[in-house]
């Protein structure tokens, strides 16, 4: 989105290690959220409370209202570059119900009886804009298509190794030509980082493999902060074993999940929004009703069942209307064959074992709302630097990132980094790059190059994922993260004397692969540290040390340095937030408030 | 209810993996290996590919990202015929030998690597983008459901090249645009909001265009999104036959599946 919109102004490439169109943005099933009231009423408002509420109030107020507004622009933006949407019957763009989305009840009385509808103060809206379960595949495609109408020149298969800063400022990019090896320095005016999540540092993760962290890495290894890093989103409904992702959209059309006793234990933690509930709630869920024991038959995995006769029997279908599983085959056809291929489970009469998953780093570089890279915590910017996307934290997800609020963060603040970079290069010259600059790329490589295999690399990787699983998870704890961080430190000792196999340069794709590693050592290191750090349970991070909430000690964000090797040093930044006037008196316009759903 | 047993699947296989390894540093020609790797039922080929690459044999290179058959990389030959790597279990293989080979028809850069430039050029020839230059209206542009579902099956393409690279004709004549920019030609021609139909239409009726296609079906049976890649490619020969744009009684001719 950032390189069409800049392209429309300046000379634009863009870099990318995968093919474009393979990007993890193909991957996502469900929708984009925008208001846009196409099936029942519904406002930008509306929105952007439950994203603030959404985000355990650690969202930045004014980037959440940028969000929200342009949200609906970018949706018909979108349709008219060609994004195949779902209609509704009378031809608009369909959506859906999503976790977190709602609206004010219409026939809310705080005084009717508890459990009946009366006394839901929210109840959920179709929010989300789709393309049957295929939605982030059509944005790919659709950006895709419309760079190359518009001669968006692509660096396929170069894989970025460095950035290159001088005093200060963002000046090129160092990367190799995976097909040949050979280096190549680009010099731009401006940057942008748009390298995606990072969920591969964890076990079980919905990312796909080139999810590593590249450009935040990098920009840690410069000395820029990388932000909330401890909020990381475990997705409650991935693919035992595997973590491929059941989209939310599961339940949105009415699925319901179950423990080894039959029930639907969501009633007990979330009795009003029930399997509709945010994703760490759900996800706090599981694991809780795991150590009770109530795991399908004991172990550590629950059921999602999206039968249409359960559909039914809950009342769970969007409109509350009796459906039927050609309906289900309709609205989640890749769901479906997902299950089928990789759990040999027929959705449509079987509920699907599912236990949650790493999916979604709501932390990461921080930037402003016009995608300006800041380094420290008076917001200031480093010139010629942006980043856009889940490798960012504008923060418009907090502690906690609601579906489909990530697509239509990249597509809104893809935009407006695009203009802002394109206004800033065209109005500079290129400045000078030191002599050089591929040096420290080429002395790593050349290090991994001349080093004799001590070990498979994969076994350094296998450790992190499962320490930062296990004791940087769901849950975490001093003793858990302690741990996490020494695993981590003896993990780094190894990595440095480690080296390749391959010693050729086409398509060296082991060495690609430990340089990718690398970087989640380090994105890891940055999350414990944070996560230790702060000691209070918000969104995304559960402290069972510290189970409250703490706003008078942490209603800030958490900033990371790299300091030396192994160390970091931590700093804060406060929330951005909007005051209104009411009645005279000055107040905030989203009060903090106890999350419950 | 599904037992344990079924879920994890204990059937583990001693496979023999065979692979058609090229490496243009020092091969003069492409020569087989043979691995031995120790794998579960539930693990993917690609699994297998990457206990090779990671425990025994680094130097073995391959493209692969979602591990779920969404991205379209790891296109290649799986016993003869083309899949993605990620999306066949081993469960499902009916022999304990595995033979992997790049898919045919591009040329081979390294191991199970091809050159996906051709593939990608022909793609853009056809003009997979929207054409329509009327001013939009503020809101979306409208689009009935039966509008919107005549183009759904070629929306679903995710570039892979399984089905070109399964194509005789293809494998004859490199310059046959091939069936995956034909469904993304298709994508567009008969969506309603699309103006550059008869452009797209003139383009694929070229010498190297649809009427290459021998309606072999190897590209449909290839598809690892089930999408009736011939079907597809029949529904532009006959609108190009007939001449008739008109979307709402656009031909939907089954052949086969
Ligand atoms: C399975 C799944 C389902 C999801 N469903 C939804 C949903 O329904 N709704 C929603 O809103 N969100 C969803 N999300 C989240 C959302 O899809 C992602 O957060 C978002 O797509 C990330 O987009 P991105 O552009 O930041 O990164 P990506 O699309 O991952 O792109 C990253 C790009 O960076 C390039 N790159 C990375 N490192 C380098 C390097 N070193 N050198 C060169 N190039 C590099 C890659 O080649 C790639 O092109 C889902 C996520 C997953 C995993
Ligand atoms: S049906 Fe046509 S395009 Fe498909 S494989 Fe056969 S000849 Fe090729
Ligand atoms: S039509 Fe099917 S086989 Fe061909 S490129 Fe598209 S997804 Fe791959
Ligand atoms: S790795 Fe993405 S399709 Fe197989």
């Amino acid at each position: 989105m950032a390189a069409l919109e800049s392209s429309r102004r300046v000379g634009t490439a863009v870099v990318s290690k995968l093919y474009p169109t393979r990007s993890h943005t193909g991957a996502a099933q469900g929708g984009i959220a925008a208001a846009l009231a196409n099936l029942e009423d519904d406002s930008w408002e509306n929105h952007a409370y439950d994203t603030i509420k959404g985000g355990d109030f650690l969202v930045d107020q004014t980037a959440a209202e940028v969000l929200c507004r342009e949200a609906v622009e970018c949706i018909y933006d979108l349709e008219h570059m060609g994004l195949p949407f779902d209609r509704t019957a009378d031809g608009r763009i369909s959506q859906r119900r999503f976790g977190g989305h709602t609206k004010p009840n219409p026939i809310y009385d705080k005084n009717a009886a508890p459990g009946t509808e009366a006394a839901k103060p929210r109840i959920p809206v179709m929010r989300a804009c789709h393309a049957a379960d295929r939605t982030g595949h059509m944005i790919l495609q659709t950006l895709y298509q419309q760079c190359i109408k518009q001669g968006v020149t692509f660096f396929d298969e170069f894989h970025m190794l460095d950035l290159i800063m001088v005093d200060g400022e963002a000046r090129g990019i160092v990367a190799i030509e995976i097909a040949t090896g050979q280096f190549h320095t680009f010099h731009a005016k401006s940057i942008l980082l748009a390298t995606g999540g990072f969920g591969r540092m964890f076990k079980v993760s919905s990312n796909a493999y080139a999810l590593t962290g590249d450009g935040p890495a990098i920009a840690y290894r410069h000395g820029l902060p990388l932000e909330d890093l401890e909020f990381y989103q475990f997705h409650p409904t991935g693919i035992y074993r595997l973590g491929i992702l059941l989209s939310e959209a599961c339940r949105g059309d009415g699925g319901v999940m179950f423990n080894g006793k039959g029930e639907r234990f969501m009633e007990k933690y979330a009795p009003n929004l029930k399997d509709l509930a945010s994703r760490d709630v759900c996800s706090r869920s599981i694991y809780q009703e795991v150590r009770a024991g109530n795991g399908i038959g004991g172990k550590d995995y629950v059921y999602l069942d999206i039968r249409a006769e359960t559909i039914n029997k809950y009342k769970t279908s969007p409109t509350g209307e009796t459906v039927d599983s050609a309906w289900v085959e309709k609205r989640l056809p890749d769901i479906i064959e997902f299950a089928r291929t990789y759990l040999g489970v027929d959705p449509i009469r079987e509920p699907m074992p599912i236990q949650p998953t790493a999916h979604y780093g709501m932390g990461g570089i921080p930037t402003d709302i016009h995608g300006r890279v800041i380094r420290d915590s008076h917001d200031t910017p480093v010139p010629g630097l942006y980043s856009a996307g889940e490798s960012a934290c504008v923060s418009v997800h907090g502690a906690n990132r609601l579906g489909t609020n990530s697509l239509v963060d990249l597509v809104v603040f893809g935009r407006r980094s695009g203009r802002a970079m394109a206004e800033y290069a065209a109005g500079r010259k290129f400045e000078p790059l030191p002599p050089h600059p591929e040096t420290p790329a080429k002395t790593m490589i050349d290090g991994l190059l001349s080093r004799s295999r001590t070990e498979p690399w994969v076994r350094i990787r296998d450790e992190m994922q499962t320490s930062m699983m296990d004791d940087c998870g769901v849950y975490r704890t001093e003793e858990t993260l302690t741990r996490a961080r020494d695993v981590l430190i003896k993990l780094k000792d190894r990595y440095r004397n480690l080296g390749v196999q391959d010693k050729g340069t086409v398509y060296n794709t082991g060495l690609l692969e430990v340089i990718e590693l690398g970087c989640l050592l380090d994105i890891a290191q940055a999350t414990v540290a944070s996560a230790l750090a702060r000691q209070e349970s918000r969104g995304g991070h559960s402290r069972e040390d510290f189970p409250d909430r703490d706003d008078r000690q942490f209603f800030k964000h958490s900033l990371v340095y790299r300091d030396g090797e192994n160390g970091t040093r931590m700093d804060y930044k406060d929330v951005d937030i909007i005051t209104v006037e009411k009645d005279g008196r000055v107040t905030t316009k989203y009060p903090l408030e106890v999350r419950k759903y | 209810m599904l037992s344990q047993a079924e879920l994890i699947d204990p059937q583990a296989r001693t496979l023999t993996v065979r692979i058609k390894r090229y490496n243009p540093e020092v091969d003069e020609k492409p020569h087989w290996e043979e691995y031995k790797v120790e794998a579960d039922g539930h693990d993917r080929v690609l699994d297998v590919i990457q206990k090779v690459k990671w425990e025994q044999d680094d130097t073995l290179s391959l493209r692969r990202s979602c591990a779920h058959g969404v991205c379209g990389s790891d296109a290649m030959r799986i016993n003869g015929s083309n899949g993605l790597a990620c999306k066949i279990l081993v469960k499902n293989l009916r022999s304990d030998t595995l033979t992997l080979e790049p898919i045919l028809g591009l040329p081979v850069l390294k191991d199970l690597i091809v050159d996906m430039k051709p593939f990608f050029d022909h793609y853009k020839s056809v003009m997979p983008f929207l054409v329509n230059d009327e001013q939009p209206p503020t809101a979306e542009r409208l689009q009935s459901p039966a509008e919107r579902a005549r183009f759904d099956e070629s929306t679903k393409c995710i570039l892979c090249a399984c089905c070109t690279t399964a194509c005789p004709p293809f494998w004859g004549d490199r310059k046959y645009v091939g069936p995956a920019a034909i469904v993304n030609a298709h994508r567009f021609i008969f969506d309603s909001r699309d103006r550059g139909a008869a452009e797209r239409l003139e383009i694929l009726n070229d010498a190297e265009g649809v009427w290459r296609c021998r309606t072999v079906f190897n590209c449909t049976s290839a598809c690892p999104r089930d999408i009736k890649v011939t079907q597809t490619i029949s529904e532009v020969k006959r609108l190009l036959m007939t001449g008739n744009i008109d979307l709402d009684t656009a031909p939907s001719v089954v052949i086969g599946n």
